[in-house]
């Protein structure tokens, strides 16, 4: 096992650095530049900015400066958010998007398993119905129509929660966020769970527990236990996706996390913005997949790394 | 045999003819009536989408200033309600002051009474107006210090009201689909040929190829989705056709996926052995043994890429980054409902509901063709 890991870890450097690479040259080649304003800079003032950015030099010789630099672990200095280096507005939103994304996935496997292990237990009845139409609902529905119309009722209508904003992480402003986030999870999970329930309550191990009697909840737990591998799978990216945040949700609910960062800084070719969060991101969904090939093997004795 | 009667007259009339997987995944179909219903629902949409813009009687691109953010409504406007302003505005204008203003019917009789005699070039005012006809003067005294006019009423049917710059939603709301679906068509397309090919090539190549080509799979992967789709739109500027094609060319990963395993398992099979003894060579194979046999899981992920598709269309126009005005997506239509849900609730409401009711369709036939094209069920 140990091994493995291991091995995992070593072939992850050179995805790491291909991905790298390639975003790099990406975002360098994309027409425009990060002081391109409406009104050009002076000539003069333009070569000072490029000089004290390093931009002035080959593009080769800036990659491996950035490369160099990212090792040290050294993100370099955001171009549009000034006074802020990359890994100062990191340290701030990183925690704020990871606390929304792993509430989300949590209440996503919470309710999500709870609804596909009961549909798949109650097969063809109403409950199976309701489920399965909700969720279609949740997958359909997308995320910013639901986020205004949760604003509009909860927080203007009603007037229970906070229409937005983070208030240093107060339970109740994360309440809307994290729904909104887990809608479409919820409904995914269980759908999932749902299938592979029904698939595994076939199985023969599942009979054997049957023909002995044995109560009802000993027999779900055997089932749900080889009914988590798809849903395990799902979740490793998707769990990577929600860690590293939300665009839509960020800036519907005002939130300051990471997930707007992508946008801002790809339009506004933040270099150094939008390397940091492709690296954050690629490192989520590596090791991600990692934890997801690991739980494999925890929950299926039967897969061996040999 | 209780599907017999559903099944194709065809296969009744030759009992020798053996049922291919496709004939019996028809017919299971056709017994599932979530996936009917949502086939009959979708082509009423696409039907609607394509040709009800010719019958609203409202270019999607019309602007009409007198009616900017009016609610949905069955019945025709202008409102009462709504004529004795516009005729005061128009009053104003034309340096008469209405009096005795009577609606009736399709028409409204008005007298102006101006301190100065009334200019009657300047009753063009009328029909400029979105509400009104051309204006005809029934009576003039007081040496045309008092005009008598008689205005005929344009009538206008906004079925789903209009948006913040006064344009017909129900319009907007069908062109709207035309491009969202025509979009996840596209896209779909692209992804589907592209997957296909690769993931077949892949999976049957095998050995060290098979695993470079997954590898360049993996590392794609890996790189944030929505950092390449901004990158294209960045590099292909704002023209969509491009930009989706090139949205294809991403989805392809899951695709390639999929086919590949498809695949291996069948490059084990017989008849691939067959054909491989024969001497046909390799893209023949690939071409006529193994593509043919991973279509299935193919369809079945085609209904649900084009849905994800749209919804990814949504969200780039949400943020901005999607079709531009005047042209108009169905993602395009919601965010600015969202920005309005306080005063306008319709115009989040209508293509929301179009934008759901095509994704639930397209969620319920691929749920549907998947479980008839599943094998096990036979």
């Amino acid at each position: 096992m140990l091994s493995f890991i291991m091995r995992r870890f070593l072939t992850a450097i050179p995805t790491l650095l291909v991905i790298v690479t390639i975003s790099f040259f990406l975002i360098r080649l994309a027409p425009g530049g990060p002081f391109d304003l409406e009104r050009p800079l002076e000539a003069k003032v333009m070569e000072n900015l490029n000089r004290i950015y390093q931009l002035d030099k080959p593009l080769i010789q800036q990659y491996w400066l950035y490369l160099s630099a990212v090792m040290h672990g050294d993100f370099g200095p955001s171009f549009i958010l000034r006074d802020f280096t990359v890994g100062e507005l990191f340290a701030r939103g990183l925690p704020i998007s990871m606390t929304l994304g792993a509430l989300a996935i949590s209440l996503a496997i919470l309710v999500g398993g709870t609804l596909g292990t009961i549909a798949a237990l109650r097969q063809n009845s109403l409950a199976d119905y309701i489920v399965t139409g909700l969720g279609a609902m949740g997958l359909t529905i997308p995320n910013f129509v639901v986020a205004p119309v949760l604003q509009i009722v909860f927080g203007l209508a009603l007037a229970w929660l906070p229409v937005a904003g983070w208030a240093n992480g107060t339970p109740r402003n994360l309440i809307m966020p994290v729904i909104v986030l887990a809608l479409p999870q919820i409904a995914v999970v269980a759908r999932m769970t749902r299938a592979a329930m029904i698939e595994n309550l076939r199985s023969n191990h599942i009979r054997t527990l049957r023909s002995l009697g044995l109560p009802w909840h000993v027999i779900v737990r055997h089932a749900l236990r080889g009914a988590s591998l798809p849903v395990i799978s799902y979740l490793g990216p998707a769990a990577a996706a929600l860690l590293t945040g939300s665009v839509v949700v960020e800036t519907i609910f005002g939130l300051p996390g990471i997930g707007r960062y992508f946008v801002e800084g790809a339009l506004n070719r933040d270099y150094t913005l939008v390397m940091g969060t492709v690296v954050v991101v690629a490192v989520f969904v590596l090791l991600f997949n990692l934890v997801v090939d690991i739980l494999y093997a925890v929950v299926d004795p039967r897969i061996r790394f040999d | 045999m209780a599907e017999g009667a559903a099944l194709p007259i065809e296969t009744l009339a030759d009992p020798v003819t053996g049922r291919s997987l496709w004939v019996e995944a028809r017919g299971r179909l056709l017994n599932n009536k979530a996936a009917v219903c949502s086939i009959v629902l979708l082509a009423f949409i696409a039907v609607a989408c394509i040709f009800g813009p010719f019958f609203t009687g409202h270019p999607f691109d019309q602007v009409y200033p007198d009616y900017v953010k009016v609610p949905a409504s069955l019945e025709a406007y202008p409102k009462a309600d709504q004529i004795a302003p516009q005729i005061e505005r128009i009053g104003a204008r034309v340096r008469g002051k209405p009096e005795a203003i009577d609606v009736k019917g399709d028409s409204v009789t008005v007298t102006l009474v101006g301190q100065r005699p009334i200019d009657e070039r300047l009753l063009a005012y009328f029909d400029r107006s979105d509400m009104f006809g051309v204006a005809k003067v029934v009576e003039k005294t007081d040496e045309g210090k008092r005009l008598v006019v008689d205005v005929p009423l344009k009538k206008k049917y906004f079925f789903f009201g209009t948006d913040t710059n006064g344009r017909d939603l129900l319009t907007r709301t069908m062109k709207a689909g035309q491009i969202s679906l025509a979009i996840g068509l596209l896209a779909t397309l692209v992804a589907i040929l592209i997957g296909v090919a690769y993931g077949a090539t892949s999976g049957y190549l095998g050995g060290r190829a098979d695993l470079i080509m997954m590898r360049v799979v993996d590392v794609i992967y890996s790189l944030p989705f929505i950092f390449f789709v901004i990158m294209l739109v960045v590099f292909f500027g704002r023209n969509f056709i491009l930009m989706f094609i090139a949205v294809g060319a991403v989805e392809w990963l899951d695709m390639a996926r999929i086919v590949r395993g498809q695949t291996l398992s069948i490059k084990r099979q017989e008849y691939v052995q067959a054909a491989e003894a024969l001497g046909v060579e390799t893209k023949g194979i690939i071409r006529r043994h193994v593509i043919p046999n991973t279509l299935g899981p193919v369809v079945v992920y085609m209904t649900l890429l084009v849905p994800k598709v749209i919804l990814l269309e949504s969200f780039l126009s949400f943020l901005g980054l999607g079709v531009q005005e005047p042209n108009t997506s169905l993602g395009v239509l919601i965010s600015e409902g969202a920005k309005n849900i306080q005063g306008a609730t319709w115009m989040l409401l209508y293509p929301s509901l179009t934008l759901i009711a095509i994704l639930f369709c397209l969620n319920f036939i691929g749920d549907g063709l998947r479980d008839a094209l599943d094998p096990k069920d036979r």
